[in-house]
């Protein structure tokens, strides 16, 4: 398996606080991996960085063989990364259809173009999307009286109307009741599975991380403290100490932006 | 030396009643985040109570018995107008309730001309404070030393309040996070009426003491306005030693512009706004905006389609009786539905970025008014023929949109609407002052349609067929993909840009088109009154616009066009009143408040109700 | 608009085609459009009012014009060009009016006259003063009756050269009307006194004078003679200011329009004392015409006439006189015989000049004096406009040669 998405000693520190310190990781074709620690510790923080939306103090993301660093957010998705967020961002005044039409034209370049209508663009697509995550009987609704966990869904299938080669999901399940939490996974474990993307996560709930990636890495304090098969993880002394001993690292303030 | 000193104290002098209402203006923003057009008329207000009581109350004491006591009674009137007017309608969209406030205006306009009569009254002069001292050789008059010495105790009483006490903190909690007051159990409802109450008896109390500096005339509410929005803005939003910096900024600065640059007194302080917000966007004490929702508080609006076959049917209907009217109609008929489509036209331009994308702009006249200066100019310098005068000027009003686009893009919310205010005021100034080149307030005239449309039918048809155009243009464009890249851009900027939107842009391109589509509208408007006059590119413009666009609906597709049209016969036939003020502020408050969601939000309402039309849920 | 109206007008216009629209005179009463600031200017459209009302109790107690009584129909344009057109339009073509008159506001005046050339109405310009209306921008359809900007800034300079002042200063509203003034008057000047110069030039916002900071600034400059243009609450804290600072101590002041009741009265007993202004002196007149006009105008209405009164009044008294000397209301008929028309008025006989259209309305030239707590004007004489205006070759020249 080749590396998809390749992150060498990336940092941030904010004012004189060091948020993120020295990450390196790399995430391999068709994989899932997660991103575990506790609040604070500087996951979200990560994900902005290699989104574009924050800046590195220093660091090198590669994607593909492409540095990202100093891209803007755009060009990055541009490039094949899709991402969700941990509170949903879907365009609350149009349908649901209408959210994943958006993307589509955004990725065949014609957010300019004032001749077509835009409901009748690239339409059996987004059914077929919203169909890959479940959503097409809501095709036609008012985004904002979708249930939270629709929402995720929507999200999802505008994350891959592009076929992204990765995915970034910052806490895909949060907010969502536990039976709906597997369904989710287990219904992107597939979709990746099928369509052959790398999946990178955040996630707090554990259930959900060790049923479904491949790999798991530990962040604690804004360093990786530990990179490996669930196993592995389960086993580390110090994961152990930072998740079950020191209850104290959850009620730690937020430090990211 | 002895010279520039006292100018300095006349600055200070002049600061006193600028930071008293300007401070008033920036509390109620920064807890009700509700933009106080009315400011002004409580200023105008504490000016003719002031006046009437110092009439009856004698002496010193009197004097300034009648300062405090105009202060608190234009307090209870800013309470009164609170619970009547502003409570219904704390649940609509953020900014909605400035078009309620525009009301209370006109209102007030009439009742203080009912009460006063129309004679500009001289303030009386204070008791005890009406000579001078010599300050290194140069005369200080009295009463501005004790103007310099009661600011800084005003602030200082309003600190203490704000710092050190429940109701204080309560509010500043209110200004940082609405919400949490809420949660805390407070009664927000009391908690803003408690701020209306300050912040009026603020404004009135700066209108009793600037009586002996002037006096009471019923102009002086819109001619504070302006000031008073740019002190708020250049302090920062809701931060009252910002205010007071900035009174005192712009002050003295004015009085040296005085002297040393007497032209300038018309754009000093929009030059200073402008450069102070493009370096500190957000004042120079304000926090960055906090909320952002920009018109986006309540129901969220709904999905858009573009009209069905019975809507096209009804459009295409009207449109056949439009091109009747001249077979039918009056004369003066096809001249009031000229004004009103040129009108229609101008407001579904800044329907177009105000409604869907989200960006509020106080200055959108500027491109009304660069479209009819730019044919007018053509026409009158260089004798270019009508018809090419006329498709210039769109592109003349686009490409002055461009470059304020370009400036203000930086900025969002309320501090975006002030810098577009900003930039307006400039344009008109420019236009106002280069008498040679523009004719400055005496306009441009003789500015008439080519022989093959002189005459009021065919002009008629003109209208019809670019204003109908270009109304049918924007709501075509609405349903496109870059209308739905501008709603994204509004509804979410942080999915927008990441999946490959660069929202900045859209904005700014959709703030050209408007403003293009606006200049069209000038150009109409040019042409069908054969003159154009600064009057055009006016602040009191842009508010029109504004107020038509909440009367009809923000959240509809169709509320600019609908609220434009309305009012503007609503005010053909109101303006015929002696008291059309009073009318107009009374209609605008009613509709206000019955119709939160504007006319079309509401109608649509109604429509669902009774069955008649979809709610877009399979319902009917 | 009133269903019932819209199919008269209608049917009207069906029948006699878009462009003659006098037919409607053919009523029983001869209507004149009114047009004008009545809210954004209420102090002073309410005497000017006032002085419309007499004359047509007057004018129709006599039997009114051509055997028929004359109306006015008056509506408010709120200061607003672009409306002032629509009315002008609607009062034409829908209520029958024969002809237009009013407005205070310059911007306006020149939008209507400009309206009125092309669709060939009368327009008879009561009361704004911009030079531009009769000259630069003049027409054939436009008649102008109140003495303009330039007439009555050259009275006040004819009373200067005579000082021996030299410095001037002057203050005006940083618009048209007060760029006007003071060109006019340094124009006037610099011809009767050549080695005048100007010192200082200040131009505060209209309405929003920061009158401390002017009276700095002119004290500055140290002038002789001080020549003012701001008028309204702008004048009041001028003054004020002034007089608290000792500006006005031992320099002569020259004010413009400042002695016209609108101006003086609210200044009360601060009235500048001493200053040399053009305005209304009604309270003083013993006999005569005048005498005669401020009588029936307060016994009429039990208040003071101001120069707004006098100006309503005359404007009715030229339409009366111009449309009797046409023997109809046809338009070209009444053109015709606005030129050249002479009127009697309360202040003598005016005459609507052939080559530009103004009349030779003049005006009152005083000095302020207080008098039971109020400023009035002391040592008045009537100046005729007649000998204030420029001579025939020079109004050629202003005047655009094709009207």
């Amino acid at each position: 398996m080749s590396d998809v998405l390749e992150v060498k000693n990336l940092s941030k520190s904010f004012g004189g606080i060091q948020a993120v310190k020295d990450v390196s990781f790399s995430v391999k074709k068709g994989e899932l991996l997660a991103m575990i620690g506790p609040n604070g510790a500087g996951k979200s923080t990560c994900f902005n960085m290699l989104m574009g939306q924050l800046k590195p103090t220093k660091g090198e993301v590669y994607f593909e063989g492409q540095n990202l660093i100093g891209r803007p957010t755009r060009e990055i998705w541009r490039m094949g990364i899709g991402r969700t967020f941990q509170i949903t961002g879907t365009y609350t005044s149009m349908t649901v259809v209408e959210n994943v039409q958006m993307a589509l034209i955004s990725h065949h370049r014609r957010t300019m173009s004032i001749l077509p209508y835009a409901h009748k663009m690239y339409k059996p697509k987004a059914m077929e999307l919203l169909e890959l995550v479940g959503m097409q009987d809501q095709a036609e609704r008012h985004c904002a009286i979708l249930a939270y966990g629709d929402l995720k869904r929507l999200e999802l299938a505008i994350a891959l109307c592009h076929d992204p080669s990765l995915l970034l999901m910052d806490e895909p399940t949060a907010g969502m009741a536990p039976t709906e939490r597997i369904k989710l996974m287990q219904l992107t474990a597939d979709i990746v599975k099928n369509k052959n993307i790398s999946v990178l996560f955040t996630e707090h709930d554990m259930d959900v991380v060790f049923a479904h990636s491949h790999r798991i890495m530990v962040l604690n304090r804004g360093e990786l403290m530990a990179n490996g098969s669930a196993d592995e993880i389960r086993n580390d002394p110090r994961v152990q100490e930072v998740y079950l001993g020191g209850g104290s690292l959850f009620e730690e303030a937020e430090i990211q932006a | 030396m002895g010279l520039i000193f006292a100018q300095l104290l006349t600055g200070l002098a002049n600061a006193a009643t600028l930071f008293l209402v300007a401070s008033g203006l920036s509390l109620i923003f920064g807890v009700t985040r509700i933009v106080n057009f009315a400011h002004g008329s409580f200023y105008m207000l504490g000016a003719f109570i002031g006046y009437s009581l110092m009439q009856v109350l004698p002496g010193m004491f009197g004097f300034w018995s009648s300062v405090l006591l105009a202060g608190l009674a234009v307090g209870v009137i800013g309470v009164i107008v609170e619970m009547l007017v502003l409570r219904p309608v704390y649940k609509a969209p953020e900014l909605f309730q400035l078009v309620a406030t525009f009301g209370v205006i006109l209102v007030i306009q009439d009742l203080a001309l009912l009460t006063w009569g129309p004679d500009d009254v001289l303030g009386p002069r204070a008791p005890g404070l009406k000579g001078i001292v010599r300050i290194m050789g140069e005369p200080v008059p009295k009463y501005d030393l004790a103007l310099i010495a009661i600011t800084p105790f005003v602030l200082f009483i309003l600190w203490y309040l704000i710092s050190k006490t429940r109701i204080g903190i309560l509010v500043r909690a209110a200004t940082q996070d609405r919400e949490m007051v809420g949660a805390l159990g407070v009664n927000q409802a009391w908690l803003f009426t408690g701020v209306f109450f300050l912040g009026a008896t603020l404004a009135g109390l700066g209108g009793a003491i600037q009586l002996p500096k002037g006096g009471a005339d019923l102009l002086m509410d819109f001619n504070i306005l302006a000031a008073i929005f740019v002190v708020v803005v250049i302090g920062g939003m809701g931060s009252l030693p910002g205010a007071y910096v900035a009174a005192v900024l712009i002050s003295v600065l004015n009085v040296f512009g005085v002297t040393y640059i007497p032209q300038s007194t018309l754009v000093l302080m929009f030059v200073v706004m402008a450069i102070v917000l493009l370096i500190k966007p957000y004042g120079l004490f304000g926090r960055e905006e906090v909320a952002g929702e920009h018109g986006q508080v309540g129901e969220p609006e709904r999905p858009i389609k573009p009209a069905g076959t019975r809507g096209r049917v009804i459009v295409g209907g009207l449109l056949v009786i439009l091109a009747m009217v001249p077979f039918f109609g009056s004369n003066f008929a096809q001249v009031l539905i000229t004004d009103i489509i040129i009108f229609a036209l101008f407001a579904a331009s800044l329907h177009f970025i105000l409604g869907l994308g989200g960006l509020v702009s106080f200055g959108h006249a500027a491109f009304f008014g660069s479209g009819a200066y730019v044919a007018a100019l053509l026409v009158s310098h260089a004798e270019s023929p009508m018809e090419i005068a006329f498709l210039l000027a769109p592109l003349g009003a686009g490409g002055a949109a461009i470059i304020i686009g370009w400036l203000c893009m930086r900025l969002t919310g309320v501090y975006f609407a002030m810098l577009t205010l900003a930039f307006a005021q400039l344009i008109w100034s420019l236009v106002y002052q280069w008498g040679e080149f523009t004719g400055g307030d005496d306009g441009l005239v003789d500015i008439w349609p080519a022989a093959w449309l002189n005459g009021t039918t065919p002009y008629y048809y003109f209208t019809l067929l670019f204003g109908i155009g270009g109304i049918l243009l924007l709501r075509h464009v609405a349903h496109t993909p870059f209308g739905y890249a501008l709603r994204a851009s509004r509804d979410s900027v942080r999915q927008a840009e990441a999946t490959g939107i660069n929202t900045k842009r859209i904005q700014w391109a959709a703030f050209a088109f408007a403003g293009a589509v606006a200049g069209l509208s000038g150009a109409l408007f040019v042409f069908s009154k054969g003159s154009v006059f600064p009057t055009e590119l006016e602040l009191a413009k842009s508010f029109d616009a504004l107020i038509v666009i909440f009367l009809g609906g923000v959240k509809t597709l169709a509320g600019g066009v609908v609220g434009g049209a309305s009012l503007e016969f609503a005010k053909d036939f109101i303006t015929r009143f002696e008291y059309w003020r009073l009318l107009l502020g009374l209609l605008i408050i009613f509709v206000v408040i019955l119709a939160p969601e504007g006319i079309v939000g509401a109608s649509r309402k109604l429509g669902e109700r009774f069955g008649f039309v979809d709610d877009g849920e399979g319902r009917r | 608009m009133k269903p019932k109206n819209t199919i008269l007008a209608a049917a009207a216009a069906f029948a006699i085609g878009l462009s003659s629209i006098s037919a409607f005179a053919a009523g029983d009463t001869i209507i004149i459009g009114e047009i004008n600031h009545y809210k954004r200017m209420a102090s002073f459209t309410a005497p000017y009012k006032n002085g419309i009302e007499l004359a047509l109790d007057e004018i129709n107690g006599a039997g009114g014009v051509l055997g028929k009584p004359l109306e006015f129909i008056y509506r408010d344009d709120q200061g607003k060009p672009g409306e002032a057109i629509k009315i002008a339009e609607e009062l034409m073509t829908r209520n029958g009016a024969v002809m237009l008159t009013g407005t205070i506001f310059s911007h306006v005046g020149l939008a209507i006259s400009s309206f009125a050339a092309e669709k060939k109405y009368l327009y008879l310009a009561a009361e704004p003063l911009a030079d531009a209306l009769v000259w630069a921008k003049g027409n054939k359809y436009t008649f102008r009756l109140r003495a303009s900007t330039f007439m009555q800034a050259s009275m006040l300079a004819e009373v200067a050269a005579k000082t021996d002042a030299i410095k001037y200063a002057t203050i005006a509203p940083n618009y048209a009307y007060g760029k006007d003034a003071v060109a006019a008057f340094k124009k006037a000047l610099k011809a009767l006194k050549p080695e005048v110069e100007f010192v200082t030039e200040q131009w505060p916002a209209l309405f929003k004078i920061d009158a401390g900071a002017e009276v700095q600034a002119i004290e500055r400059a140290k002038p002789d003679a001080i020549y003012n243009v701001t008028f309204g609450g702008d004048l009041a804290k001028f003054v004020r200011e002034g007089t608290t600072r000792g500006l006005f101590e031992g320099r002569k002041v020259y004010g413009l329009l400042t002695g016209e009741p609108e101006y003086l009265d609210p200044l009360k007993d601060e009235a500048p004392v001493g200053w040399v202004v053009t305005g209304y002196p009604w309270y003083d007149f013993k006999d005569g015409p005048n005498k005669v006009f401020v009588d029936a105008y307060r016994a009429k209405f039990n208040e003071r006439p101001g120069i707004g009164s006098l100006v309503g009044y005359i404007t009715v008294k030229s339409i009366a006189a111009g449309i009797t000397k046409a023997g109809s209301t046809d338009t070209e008929a009444m053109v015709a015989a606005f030129k050249g028309l002479d009127v009697d008025t309360p202040i003598g006989k005016i005459n609507f000049r052939k080559q530009d259209h103004q009349s030779t309305m003049g005006a009152f030239v005083g000095t302020v004096a207080l008098k039971d707590g109020k400023g009035i004007m002391v040592d008045w004489s009537f100046k005729d406009g007649a000998n204030y205006l420029p001579s025939d070759e020079e109004v050629m020249k202003l005047r655009p040669a094709s009207k």
